[in-house]
């Protein structure tokens, strides 16, 4: 592409050497070779993909990459790979191919008497209704966690309640510590919003005042009194290192030589000397998403910015064929942990969630076909009463705890010592207070105990989820005593392949209500682990 | 008026689709950056009303906060609009908040929108391809095929355009802006235009494009400016030439 000599193999070099080679190789490799049939898949429904004076797809620079590489829809590629995929779904459902059932809440997994996977139980949101499916085969498409750091890039239904569920019912949960923070996102009251990487592929480029305390209005700063402070530490990259390379400057420009704008934890993102003409034709849709979320034209006036929480690598433990190790159940998207070791590149999330798609689906039809019928149907019964009890015990609990404000306590605590920088200390006590939460959570009180349409109810079903899964986080967190991707302890600052090459697994232990952990060796059988320098 | 350092909400209330609205009245501190998601946030952690009764948290539908899902909208101060980026500092006090009028109500401030994604089945609004196997690359677009598809294909499916037309109402069965505009979509896209007359052919007759009555409400109040009178003129244009064709091929 480009005539830059770009090659799926470097794809997949820059994906596991961005990842610090804790991404077993063999299917990062195989997602690599498939990217360019999965892109012509895309282009073929109809994404309207950019294009290059000939006709054909046209590529961008994305972070912790040196080719032009990234196919993209204007500034929504995201929003248009959804929707396009949405209407081929619509497509197999006017046909009588695929039922949907909207406005459901996966609770569970119903299992039989071996462990084994035969189907779901879940809650109709507006009636309430808990009902189970039978299935001889599951795929969880769950997408991230972001709900459990309060406020995420994530879209709000993005709790991991699915993935806490079904760790708490035997599934085994890997790497949970590596959470990816976003370089550039918009503090926001309700959430943080993206700005994407694709506005420093374009030429965005970060800075702050030299000045701390400068309150000049940013386009009277002299380029002279402006600190360009990627491009000063790393001149390969400048401002398209990876993403934790990245967070991690902006954290020290901020924290440690208090340069943030206005005294604030925020700097500049600087679109203002790029033509506006091709601002608008390639980034026209996330420029207006920060004019109309913070009425600022970026345009004129440089972005304010700041990391915030963005993805999870971890994920439900899958073997190469998306299974876990629970029979029957599958898992493909953000909500598995296969593709991104201990840090994702920029647009790897699409193409991975659509790729574990294709391997998910038929090595589920698969196992579905070599799989006979269960001793007995008890077990639906069983798991569906059980899903009513539990509902029914929220409603009628008495406590003092409001479950949004619990959430809020939560995100914060995992903002603040479960993200950028970690602390041994830090994170143990982490999980104290975690553990703290849960005996609040006991104390719940539900202001709405109706029974149409109640988003209290399921909320409070989440977020006990989402305290479960933030212990598999803090508690990996703290046993990882290294610097790795996304994972970075001042007091353990290098990579230590020695003894932490190696995959998290979580599972739980429901007697004593916490996980215990496992290490697995990665697969590095492609390409052996070097030093990662930007 | 409330005083500088509080934010009033009017809040219609509804249990449930059988029972009765009421008003309730929300008074929430001022802070910089607030806006009705992160109000109705609010309110969800301390769920008491202004007269300091306890009440129920607002039920409403959100998910991306960022208008792609099209999912949060609803009245404020009597215009259709997405919750996520109406900005508190923008809006008069007291907020007004409803839900949207012409689509079956859930609870409180949500709505079900399925109509519109019953209409784009009708419409078959996607690409018919082959199968989801590598086939390679897909028709090759110039620059201006791409950058004319691009705005139309921005399209949230948020339903503002049919909430504000006043053809769209079960009387007419008008299908709406927001589905037209997507049968011009696809019927540019080179494989897309494979199924041109089917789409077509679903816009025509009762609750079809001629029940337009070409108010223009909706590209007025499109969140992401898409030019829907303009897919309205060009898409009816197409289904009257079809329509005069087939006359004469009867």
């Amino acid at each position: 592409m480009k005539g830059e000599g770009d090659s799926t193999w470097q794809h997949f070099d820059d994906t596991v050497y961005g990842g610090d080679f804790l991404a077993n190789q063999p299917p990062v490799k195989a997602m690599c070779d498939a990217a360019p049939g999965i892109i012509d898949l895309l282009d073929r429904m109809g994404v309207p993909f950019n294009r290059t004076p000939e006709g054909l797809l046209d590529f961008r620079r994305f972070g912790g990459t040196l080719y032009n590489r990234t196919a993209f829809a204007g500034a929504t590629t995201g929003q248009q790979l959804l929707y396009a995929l949405d209407e081929q779904v619509r497509r197999y459902e006017s046909e009588g191919k695929v039922t949907k059932y909207e406005h459901w809440e996966f609770l569970s997994a119903v299992l039989d008497g071996n462990r084994a996977c035969r189907g779901i139980c879940a809650m109709d949101l507006r009636s309430m209704e808990v009902r189970t499916f039978p299935a001889d085969a599951i795929i969880i498409a769950t997408g991230g966690i972001g709900a459990i750091f309060g406020k995420s890039t994530n879209s709000v239904v993005c709790t991991g309640s699915a993935q806490s569920a079904l760790y708490q019912q035997g599934c085994y949960y890997a790497n949970g510590e590596f959470i990816q923070v976003h370089p550039t996102s918009i503090p926001g009251e309700d959430k943080l919003r993206l700005m994407s990487e694709s506005a420093r592929g374009e030429g965005g480029r970060v800075w702050v005042p030299k000045t701390s305390g400068d309150t000049r209005d940013p386009k009277s700063i002299p380029e002279s009194e402006r600190w360009y402070f990627l491009e000063e530490w790393y001149p390969k990259y400048g401002n398209l290192v990876p993403r934790d390379v990245a967070t991690r400057a902006i954290f020290k420009v901020v924290y440690e030589h208090n340069l943030g704008i206005d005294g604030k934890p925020m700097v500049y993102l600087d679109l203002t000397h790029v033509d506006r003409k091709i601002l608008d034709r390639k980034l026209e849709g996330i420029l207006e998403i920060y004019e109309k979320f913070v009425g600022d034209d970026p345009r004129d006036t440089p972005m304010k910015i700041f990391p915030g929480m963005h993805y999870t690598m971890g994920g439900m433990w899958v073997d190469f064929k998306q299974a876990t190790n629970v029979p029957g159940i599958f898992a493909a998207g953000e909500c598995e942990y296969q593709y991104h070791g201990a840090n994702r590149l920029g647009a790897n999330s699409l193409v991975s969630c659509i790729f574990g798609g294709f391997i998910a689906g038929p090595a589920a039809v698969q196992y579905a076909r070599g799989t006979s019928a269960a001793a007995t149907n008890g077990h639906f019964d069983t798991e569906r009463k059980h899903q009513e009890e539990n509902n029914a015990m929220l409603m009628k609990s008495e406590g003092d705890e409001n479950p949004f404000r619990l959430w809020q306590e939560l995100g914060e605590l995992m903002t603040k010592n479960c993200t950028v920088i970690r602390y041994n200390k830090n994170l143990q006590e982490t999980d104290g207070k975690l553990v703290e939460f849960l005996e609040r959570f006991r104390r719940i009180n539900l202001s709405d105990r109706t029974q149409w349409a109640n988003t209290s109810v399921v909320f409070a079903r989440q977020l006990y989820n989402m305290l479960q899964l933030s212990r598999v986080i803090a508690q990996g967190a703290a046993m990882r005593d290294e610097s790795r991707g996304a994972h970075y302890k001042p007091d353990f600052p290098e990579r230590d392949d020695k003894n932490f090459l190696k995959t998290t697994k979580a599972s739980f232990a429901p007697d004593a209500d916490e996980p215990k952990f496992e290490f697995e060796p990665v697969d590095v059988s492609l390409i052996p682990p070097r030093p990662r320098k930007y | 008026m409330a005083d500088s350092k509080s934010v009033l909400f009017k809040i219609r209330r509804q249990g449930s689709p059988h029972t009765s609205p009421h008003w309730e009245e929300f008074s929430l501190a001022w802070h910089p950056g607030m806006n009705v998601i992160s109000s109705l946030m609010e309110i969800a952690r301390n769920p008491v009303t202004r007269d300091g009764k306890p009440t129920t948290p607002i039920t409403y539908d959100a998910n991306c906060l960022e208008e792609v899902c099209g999912s949060c909208a609803m009245l404020i101060n009597g215009t259709a609009r997405m919750a996520c980026s109406a900005l508190i500092d923008k809006l008069e006090q007291p907020v007004r908040l409803e839900p949207l009028s012409k689509f079956p109500i859930v609870r409180d401030l949500a709505v079900d929108r399925s109509v519109l994604f019953e209409n784009l089945k009708r419409a078959k609004a996607w690409v018919p391809i082959d199968g989801t196997y590598d086939l390679g690359s897909g028709p090759r677009m110039t620059m201006e095929e791409q950058e004319a598809a691009y705005p139309l294909s921005r399209c949230i499916s948020c339903c503002c355009c049919m909430e504000v037309c006043p053809q769209f109402n079960e009387d007419t069965g008008f299908v709406g802006a927001a589905t037209i505009s997507q049968v011009r979509l696809f019927n540019t896209h080179p494989t897309g235009s494979a199924l041109k007359r089917e789409r077509l052919a679903a816009l025509m007759g009762d609750g079809g494009i001629q029940e337009c009555g070409y108010a223009q409400n909706c590209v007025e109040i499109c969140p992401k400016d898409i030019p829907l009178t303009r897919s309205i003129s060009e898409v009816g244009g197409a289904v009257m030439k079809q329509a005069i064709g087939d006359l004469f091929r009867k």
